[in-house]
């Protein structure tokens, strides 16, 4: 075999070597279109972690429907009527659309996005106070700070505890004061705190500074009987978030008789779809790097097939004599194709090493959690990217070495030897 | 060992061409010493040159050792090359960044013989030329008469049917040059078929048979007294 001919590789080694210089002048060129190429990778990467970093906690494939007012007068009814969402509905919904995972209705104390004072020996916090049920963890996923969050047997005993905001906490506490066991008052009602949670800060759809209760609880302590606020909704991995959004909307119109046209009586957004945004400019992204560091690398493996037919061309006589001496063709080209290899597959490895060091070294100063102003977390390379690289990278500095190595075929040793 | 039947080669020099072979029908037995001479232009070299598969003639036949040498691939014709011959060359053409073992030992890595053996074999040929001691010189450290010893030694060790050798003394001064005729005159003493063009006649006497050459035909061939080298070194 012969990969582990020691002769071959020392006759590429021995001329590599001839003029190191020069060799490494030429290795230059790749080492520096790798390190662009696994930069310009690494930081696509980067930014692309950094906005799944952004989503993490929202289920991409989400949706929140709200009711709003008509816009559109229809059957005997005026224009500017106030929609009013009821239990009833989310069940319907359920039953009738199944491509939904899961639904979870939310009622909002006062009005949309409105504020209620809470209090504790004292002291105030304006907050939004949401009725939840568990499940709207999945779609809008809490990062628990202490305690825990809403469960089942909340629900089904409409036991008085909340969930508050971290931010919540600043407003009720003393700094390191224990929270969980402690009460709460909202509206006159008291409400025993058994989880914190941390907002998620970049998607945030429940505001900074929320008190969420049992919806069961929420309905016997505020009255609010049937009524819905909202509705979270996430709906099946292969399903188009639009299409049911549609479904939703349609049933809806028809049970609450509004206009089929009327685009505004019921509010909703589709999470999907920035989620969809981002991953299309992330994917372009990735794609414009790959390609830029693609053809870096194919302009560096070309220096090193112009050396090569430099040197072909100083070995003619050398070349001329081994032919002579019986050298087959295949021989020939063999030596210079890995000689080729050997340049590129060198720099490529120095090249990426540094690149590597580089992007760890930028990890080391983002730290775990990124740094604001910085559009980067994590910047690497992945295993498979890795391999691509090389790859082409081989599969580059064989085809391109394929022209020394034809050039260095075609001498006739009787053309080298002829005497000058 | 070696025939030849009406060979012909001419080149093309622009829009005319060179006719330099006219028809040359020779042959050479087993253990023969040739001196082929003429002048510049007599066709000695293009001669040898299809002779080494170097090249290739328009038409005629040449049969070495019983094996016809026709439209050869370059790859046959690197493999007869190793097989059946031996180089020396006017300018010793040694590869100057090997040692004068790696040197001798080129011809068997391109017949495949494993490391070891090669070594083994290359230092035993180098023996034969005297040179041991300088196995491990490069070239640039030989003086031009061991280059020459070393290019023997190289075209000796793949053990080749025929010796062909162009103007080996060509760049030497004349001490050397019989020193290394005398070598030449040892290897076929022990029954090697050698060849030697060159346009000295001191030289072609110490052969054992003079072929002259003159505008592409054979003018004289004659069988000689052998001169022995042996007695001006």
């Amino acid at each position: 075999m012969w990969l582990f001919d020691r002769d071959l590789w020392s006759e590429v080694f021995n001329t590599l070597g001839k003029n190191i210089f020069r060799t490494i002048l030429t290795m230059l060129g790749v080492v520096i279109a790798m390190i662009i190429l696994i930069l310009l990778l690494g930081s696509s990467n980067g930014m692309s972690n950094m906005f799944q970093n952004v989503f993490a906690g929202t289920a991409s494939n989400s949706l929140f429907v709200w009711a709003q007012s008509t816009s559109e007068p229809y059957k005997g009814f005026e224009r500017g009527r106030r929609i009013q969402f009821h239990m009833e509905d989310a069940e319907i919904i359920k039953e009738q659309i199944p491509e939904i995972e899961v639904l979870a209705p939310r009622i909002e104390l006062g009005s949309h996005r409105g504020v209620t004072t809470v209090y504790r020996n004292g002291r105030t916090s304006g907050s939004a106070v949401y009725g939840d049920y568990p499940v709207i963890d999945e779609v809008t996923k809490k990062k628990l700070v202490e305690g825990r969050f809403l469960n089942n047997t909340d629900i089904e005993a409409s036991k008085k505890v909340c969930v508050i905001g971290e931010e919540t906490y600043e407003l009720l506490f003393d700094k390191d004061e224990t929270a969980i066991g402690e009460d709460v008052r909202i509206n006159g009602v008291f409400f025993t705190v058994v989880g914190i949670y941390k907002p998620n800060d970049n998607v945030n759809i429940d505001g900074e500074n929320a008190v969420f209760i049992p919806f069961s609880t929420f309905q016997k302590a505020f009255g609010s009987g049937d009524r819905l606020g909202w509705m979270a909704i996430a709906v099946q991995e292969d399903t188009k978030v639009p299409v049911v959004e549609q479904k939703i909307k349609k049933l809806l119109k028809t049970k609450y008789d509004i206009h089929p046209d009327d685009d505004r009586a019921i509010g909703s957004f589709d999470m999907s779809e920035i989620f969809n945004n981002v991953t299309t400019f992330t994917s372009v992204l990735k794609g414009v790097s790959g390609f830029i560091g693609f053809f870096t690398l194919i302009a560096g493996v070309i220096a090193i097939s112009n050396i090569l037919l430099i040197t072909v061309k100083e070995r003619t006589k050398e070349i001329g004599v081994r032919r002579a001496l019986g050298a087959t063709p295949k021989i020939v080209r063999r030596q210079i194709i890995l000689e080729s290899i050997v340049m590129t597959v060198l720099a490529g490895l120095i090249g990426f090493s540094i690149a590597i060091g580089i992007l760890a070294m930028i990890n080391g100063f983002l730290g775990e959690g990124g740094q604001d102003g910085i559009p980067l977390l994590n910047p690497m390379v992945s295993i498979p990217q890795f391999l691509k690289s090389f790859i082409s990278m081989v599969g580059l500095s064989v085809l391109i070495g394929l022209i020394p190595a034809n050039r260095a075929v075609r001498i006739r040793p009787i053309e080298a030897l002829r005497e000058e | 060992m070696i025939e030849i039947k009406d060979l012909h080669k001419s080149y093309k020099m622009g829009s005319n061409s060179l006719h330099v072979l006219k028809g040359i029908n020779f042959k050479v037995d087993d253990g023969e010493l040739v001196a082929i001479m003429g002048s510049s232009g007599s066709g000695k070299s293009t001669l040898l040159n299809i002779l080494g598969m170097l090249d290739g003639a328009d038409s005629g036949e040449y049969t070495l050792d019983g094996v016809p040498i026709k439209n050869l691939s370059e790859t046959k014709a690197a493999q007869y090359r190793n097989k059946f011959l031996g180089f020396v060359f006017q300018s010793f053409n040694l590869i100057n960044y090997k040692s004068a073992l790696e040197n001798v030992a080129l011809p068997l890595y391109y017949q495949k013989v494993p490391r070891k053996e090669r070594q083994e074999k290359a230092m035993q040929y180098l023996d034969r030329v005297g040179l041991k001691p300088w196995a491990n010189h490069l070239p640039s450290e030989l003086s031009g008469g061991q280059k020459q010893r070393v290019a023997i030694a190289r075209a000796m060790a793949a053990e080749p049917k025929v010796l062909l050798a162009d103007e080996p003394t060509g760049a030497l001064d004349s001490k050397t040059s019989y020193e290394v005729m005398d070598l030449i005159q040892k290897i076929n003493d022990d029954g090697n078929t050698i060849l030697v063009v060159t346009h000295e006649e001191d030289i072609a006497h110490m052969c054992k048979r003079i072929v002259h050459l003159k505008d592409g035909v054979i003018v004289e061939d004659k069988k000689i007294e052998q001169v022995r080298a042996e007695q001006y070194v």
